[in-house]
Parts: structure tokens; C-alpha cells; sequence
């Protein structure tokens, strides 16, 4: 909570009212590049320090801290040293980033070059998902705009600090959202994930030291730089500072971006959202993308932090909050998950590139009204052989929905079944 | 190994003229290394053929000194390099659950019965009309396209449409196929698949600065802080100069 009680706290989201927020002229109006020259005037250690002392964890799910990560990179090694924004935002709910670049891409663009300066970092990529062209044609410009303004290219501000920055299309392969496999895709290569160690700090992109960071969290950083830690730390909660953006999406009245403290409730937020769509009772929900497991009506007090999420057995994730109602069969809904995660495997290790397609082929036969009680053994099985043994978490995340809908929703699964008992009578002496 | 040398490709690669060269040499100045241009080198020649060809493939190869192989392996990974040729315009319509649970899955089956011909309904990737030519569509169904507030939402070259019913959706794609080009609900005024693939290769010159205006955000978007204003609720204030920790003892 914060200090005045307001539940609703826009920082990252407070420009995005205001006419033509996307220009350099709207976002130097509202303070934009006013933290650059401040940072650029403190040695990168304080920048770090700072961060480190806001409490800032990574917004793109795991919630890493972040001054921690940056505070990994070797110093004085003699090798460039690279910082990637990981843009490519395709995690099934997940809508934050796309919206806040399309809106204010010059917030990500100052903490882009705040960053690199911390890190010692002198190019600067932003990995953006192909999919999204308007975000894509917005940064590009706000890019261009910055270039002539002097934040980025030689000498920005005369400070001797140099920064190249490139805005970088994929082309549609959910696993790039994974770190290491978007540095493979940026080093022109198709996107699986590498094995870790070595992790990016020390051999990233270029085999050189690396940061990745989510939109999110480096748009946070200008922020932060000009209010500091504990201003910072007056929103949230202790192990989860600041501000979020939390995405409702699904059947609620006013689907839409809730900047909110960490901590908020699913209570607090339906009720900015004018509660379930039509008054037809909640049944599941994600908090933070179809890779964390689901909750139910039971959990609408849960504050909604890396700490209370992970509490309540599953995981803040990107904050995508995807809400269903009871007219919705949580079986279908898994399948179709899963059906994702199938196309969106890479390939690389057994386990999920076999697992989740069996686990499709089972759900669909299930789904159809073919299946038996043995399959959701059978099911779970094949997630225990997953979870934990794949390359990469894009396996792990797989397993997520499965679990979780056989946890609070078994009952649905065996329904399913009953049906093709019932379809199928036995047929006289079959069984002899 | 007999050879590391890059092979000598044989396929015709003169549809890339001097002009798609150029475009290529810029995109691998973008880079410390070279063969980070390869996937915005592939929008590129996709922008050119409306599809990444054997020629395509070779010319990438050639550009960036890789073998065909090296390229193909990459093309063939990601979902928006298409292996054959694309309508004038692509219509990608989201069926991840939740769009489906709000009407994507019906909006596709409407689309694919509308776009189909002979009672079959037009199959995934899958274009109706000849690739290429005005009123062209090839349609498929996409992953969560990250705009779940808006959903149902279809793409058409990657613009959003918001929002959407088996009705509008229909609509316009009828529009499309009459040569129309509805205005999407964020993004910049309709063109077509090929120039989409050109402006994600990096290249914006020559386009309407107006492309860049429109709606910044849609409604949904900007709930949560048109709330915030209508309430009076803002972050805590901050201070006038905000002091930076001191600098950490070397150890």
C-alpha cells in the first residue's frame, strides 16, 4: 500500500493520456530525459547502488533483482559490454509492454541509456516481437528523435559517453521471450535456449557480458533515478517494491492496464474493473500469464507480489491477469494451452518437445469426450517428467495449467469422461 | 570438410536488385556482427517476394557469407517467415484461449468458411485468391498477439484490429477482398503484406510521418490511469532531489 492509500498509483502509465504521448516534445513536457543528465553526472556504481537499494526486480516474470544482475558484469575486463531489452512480450495474457512502447516509448528509450551507462555498455538492443508493427514503426521514430537530440550516438550531452541503439524485429517464435534463446535469435540464429552457466552477465550476447532486462523494469529505472529508493519503495511491499502494471483481460466489465502498488488483490482490481462481465461468477484465473498456475475465486485476496503469489502456489509472473468465468470448461481452456506451448516449443530437448505433444494429443481426446480417468494419471505423469527436467522454463510453464486445473478442477476432467462412458455402453460379452 | 568456403549458390537471385543490396548492406551496418541482420534481412526479402523463396534464402546466404543451409534452418524456425507465397494481405487471427473464450475461435472458423472455396473452408496459411494479386488474403490463426484487453483481436499485415465479432471480422474482410483498406483500431493506415515486411526490416523512409500518429491507445488501455485522474489518485509525490547512494568501497 502506499503511503496515501491510493490503489491505483500511475508512474509508468501517467503519460499515456496525454495527446501525442509518443513524441520527444510530449515526454520532455512531462519531465522525460530529465533523469538522463543526473545519471549521467554519477558514476555508474552509484547507478547501480541505486537500483540495488530500490529493490527493483524484474517485471518480465522472474522477479529478479535487478541492480543485482547489472552489478554481475564484470568490470574493467576489456570486453563491449551489451545491454538487450527483451520486448518480445507473448507470454498467453501478457499486453503491458506492447501498450507502454506504443505509448511512451521514450520512457524505455531514457532508461535504455541510463542502463548501458551503468553497465558500461555502448549498443543497445530493444528485441521487439515482429508481430506488433505500430509499437515497432513508434519506438523506430522515438529512436530517431533521441538520436537528434543527443541522448543517443557520440558524446550524448557532451558527458564522452557513447551509446548506439537499434530496434530489432523477431519474427514470431514465442521461446525468444526466453533469454537465452532471444540472444541466439539476435545473433541471427534460430532462437533456443543455451545452457546455463555460462549466464548472460558473463557470455551473452557475443559471448560478451550481457544484461537482459523486460521493457518494464528498465522504463522504471528513470523513474527511479529521479525519486530514488525510497521513494520507490513507498509503493509496494518490502520484497516487492514499486509500481505494476497489472493486464485484466477476459470476463470482466472494463478489461484494460491498472497501474497499481505490489501487493494489489484481484478484489481490488475487479472492482476498478467494475467487477465479472454480466455478473457471471469468476471460476479461474491466471496472475501472471498461462505459465503460472491458475487460481480460483478462493484466491482474491492474494496480494499480488512475487511473495504472495509464490505463497499461494504459483507465481507473480508478468502480472497478465486473465480472467474466466463459469462458462468457460477449464479442460478446453487447458487445451488450448497446451496447444500453444506445442507449437511454441523449440525443439531442442525431449521432454517438452515430446511431452507437450502427447499432453495436446491427450487433452483434445479428452476434450471430444473420448477419454478415461486413466488419461488424467497419465496426464499428470507426463508434466512430472517435464517440470523440472526440460532445457528451458518455456517446459515448466507447460506443465503449469495442467497441474494447477487437475489441483482445483478434477472434477471437470472426470466429467468429461463420464460423458463417453455414457456414450460407449458396454457391449454384451465384450468384456469375456 | 573438404571446404569451409561458403557454397557457390546456383539459384536466380536477380529479383534482389541493386536498391534490396543496398538495403541489406544498411541492415548489417545496424550490428557489431554481421549475422545479427539475418532475421531483419529475411523481413527484407520477404518484403520483395511477399514470401522467403529458395532465392531469398540465397541471397541472405550470400549477403552475410553464410551457406543456404545456415539460412534455411533459421527461415524455416520462425513462424512470420512464410514458405509460400502471401496474398496482399495476411489476416492472423488470434485463437490462444483467452480470445477464443471471447469469440476467436469463431471468428477464424467464420473467415476460413468465408475465404474457402468449393465448400472447403480455407486451411491454415492457406490464401485465397492469387498470391499476390489486389483483394489476395492468406489467413491464418496466430498465438496470444498480446493484446488480450482488446480481445477478440485479429492483425491484418501486423496492424491491430480490436475488439472484434464473426460479424466484423467478416466485414472486413470483405473490404479487403473489394480492395478497400479499413483503418485499424491502432496503427498506421492500412498498406499491404509486403510493405508491412519492409518497415520490420527497419525501413521507414519514404512512409507518411502521419503512419506514426493514430490512436495512441484504445480505450482499454487507458483505463487504469483515467481512473487514477477521475480519482485524484496518484504515486506518492517525489522529493525535489532525490540524493544518489555514495559510492560503494572497492573491496
Amino acid at each position: 500500500m502506499t503511503e496515501n492509500n491510493h490503489v491505483l498509483t500511475p508512474v509508468l502509465t501517467k503519460r499515456w493520456l496525454s495527446p501525442n504521448s509518443w513524441t520527444r516534445h510530449t515526454y520532455e513536457q512531462l519531465e522525460g530525459y530529465s533523469a538522463l543528465p543526473k545519471a549521467l553526472k554519477a558514476h555508474p556504481d552509484q547507478l547501480i547502488e541505486l537500483v540495488k537499494a530500490s529493490g527493483l526486480r524484474g517485471r518480465g516474470g522472474a522477479g529478479f533483482p535487478t541492480g543485482l544482475k547489472w552489478s554481475f558484469i564484470p568490470q574493467n575486463d576489456g570486453k563491449p559490454h551489451y545491454l538487450v531489452i527483451n520486448a518480445d512480450e507473448g507470454e498467453p495474457g501478457t499486453c503491458k509492454d506492447i501498450p507502454l512502447m506504443m505509448a511512451d516509448p521514450h520512457s524505455l528509450i531514457e532508461g535504455c541509456i541510463i542502463t548501458s551507462y551503468a553497465i558500461r555498455a555502448n549498443f543497445c538492443a530493444i528485441y521487439v516481437r515482429g508481430e506488433v508493427l505500430h509499437c515497432i514503426r513508434r519506438l523506430n521514430a522515438a529512436v530517431q528523435e533521441a538520436y537528434a537530440a543527443g541522448y543517443l550516438g557520440k558524446n550524448i550531452l557532451g558527458t564522452g559517453f557513447d551509446l548506439d541503439l537499434v530496434i530489432h524485429a523477431g519474427a514470431g517464435a514465442y521461446i525468444c521471450g526466453e533469454e537465452t534463446a532471444l540472444l541466439d535469435s539476435l545473433e541471427g540464429r534460430r532462437g533456443q535456449p543455451r545452457l546455463k552457466p555460462p549466464f548472460p552477465a558473463t557470455a551473452g550476447l557475443y559471448a560478451s557480458p550481457t544484461v537482459v532486462n523486460n521493457v518494464e523494469t528498465i522504463a522504471s529505472v528513470p523513474y527511479i533515478v529521479n525519486g530514488g529508493s525510497d521513494w520507490f519503495r513507498a509503493m509496494g511491499r518490502e520484497k516487492s517494491p514499486g509500481p505494476k502494471i497489472f493486464s485484466l483481460s477476459g470476463h470482466v466489465e472494463k478489461p484494460g492496464q491498472y497501474e497499481a502498488p505490489m501487493g494489489v488483490t484481484l478484489r481490488e482490481l475487479l472492482d476498478m474493473a467494475g467487477g465479472m462481465k454480466d455478473g457471471i461468477p469468476l471460476k479461474f484465473w491466471t496472475p501472471g500469464g498461462s505459465s503460472t498456475p491458475m487460481f480460483t475465486a478462493e484466491h482474491l485476496d492474494v496480494p499480488l507480489d512475487f511473495e504472495g503469489c509464490a505463497q499461494a502456489g504459483s507465481m507473480l509472473g508478468t502480472t497478465a491477469l486473465q480472467i474466466f468465468n463459469e462458462t468457460v470448461s477449464v479442460p478446453w481452456a487447458v487445451m488450448k494451452w497446451t496447444e500453444f506451448y506445442k507449437h511454441e516449443s523449440c525443439g531442442k530437448c525431449t521432454p517438452c518437445r515430446e511431452g507437450t505433444f502427447w499432453l495436446t494429443q491427450i487433452l483434445q481426446r479428452m476434450v471430444r469426450g473420448e477419454g478415461s480417468p486413466s488419461d488424467i494419471e497419465t496426464l499428470l505423469d507426463i508434466c512430472d517428467n517435464i517440470l523440472g527436467r526440460s532445457f528451458c522454463a518455456l517446459g515448466d510453464g507447460a506443465t503449469s495449467p495442467i497441474t494447477s486445473a487437475i489441483k482445483y478442477f478434477k472434477h471437470e476432467f472426470l466429467e468429461l469422461c463420464q460423458q463417453n462412458a455414457a456414450a460407449q455402453p458396454e457391449l454384451a460379452g465384450a468384456s469375456s | 570438410m573438404t571446404t569451409t568456403q561458403p557454397e557457390q549458390s546456383t539459384v536466380d537471385i536477380s529479383i534482389f536488385g541493386d536498391d534490396i543490396v543496398e538495403k541489406a548492406q544498411q541492415i548489417i551496418a545496424r550490428y557489431p556482427v554481421a549475422r545479427s541482420a539475418l532475421l531483419p534481412m529475411l523481413h527484407l526479402v520477404q518484403s520483395v517476394e511477399g514470401h522467403v523463396s529458395q532465392a531469398g534464402i540465397a541471397f541472405c546466404a550470400a549477403q552475410l557469407d553464410l551457406t543456404t543451409a545456415e539460412v534455411s534452418a533459421v527461415a524455416t524456425f520462425y513462424t512470420m517467415y512464410k514458405r509460400r507465397p502471401c496474398g496482399e494481405h495476411l489476416v492472423s487471427v488470434c485463437t490462444n484461449t483467452l480470445c477464443a473464450a471471447l469469440g476467436g475461435d469463431a471468428i477464424y472458423a467464420k473467415l476460413r468458411e468465408q475465404l474457402g472455396s468449393d465448400g472447403k473452408p480455407l486451411g491454415h496459411e492457406e490464401t485465397a485468391g492469387a498470391p499476390g494479386t489486389p483483394g489476395s488474403i492468406t489467413l491464418e490463426h496466430a498465438e496470444c498477439l498480446a493484446a488480450c484487453d482488446l480481445g477478440p483481436v485479429l492483425q491484418v499485415n501486423y496492424e491491430f484490429y480490436d475488439n472484434q465479432t464473426p460479424e466484423s471480422a467478416s466485414e472486413l474482410v470483405e473490404k479487403l477482398r473489394n480492395g478497400e483498406k479499413p483503418a485499424p483500431t491502432r496503427g498506421a493506415p492500412l498498406t499491404d503484406f509486403k510493405q508491412a515486411e519492409l518497415q520490420l526490416a527497419g525501413f521507414f523512409e519514404g512512409r507518411d510521418p502521419a503512419d506514426n500518429a493514430g490512436p495512441s491507445a484504445s480505450i482499454e488501455t487507458v483505463r487504469g490511469a483515467k481512473l487514477a485522474q477521475e480519482r485524484g489518485w496518484t504515486a506518492p509525490s517525489m522529493p525535489d532531489d532525490a540524493p544518489l547512494p555514495a559510492l560503494p568501497e572497492k573491496k
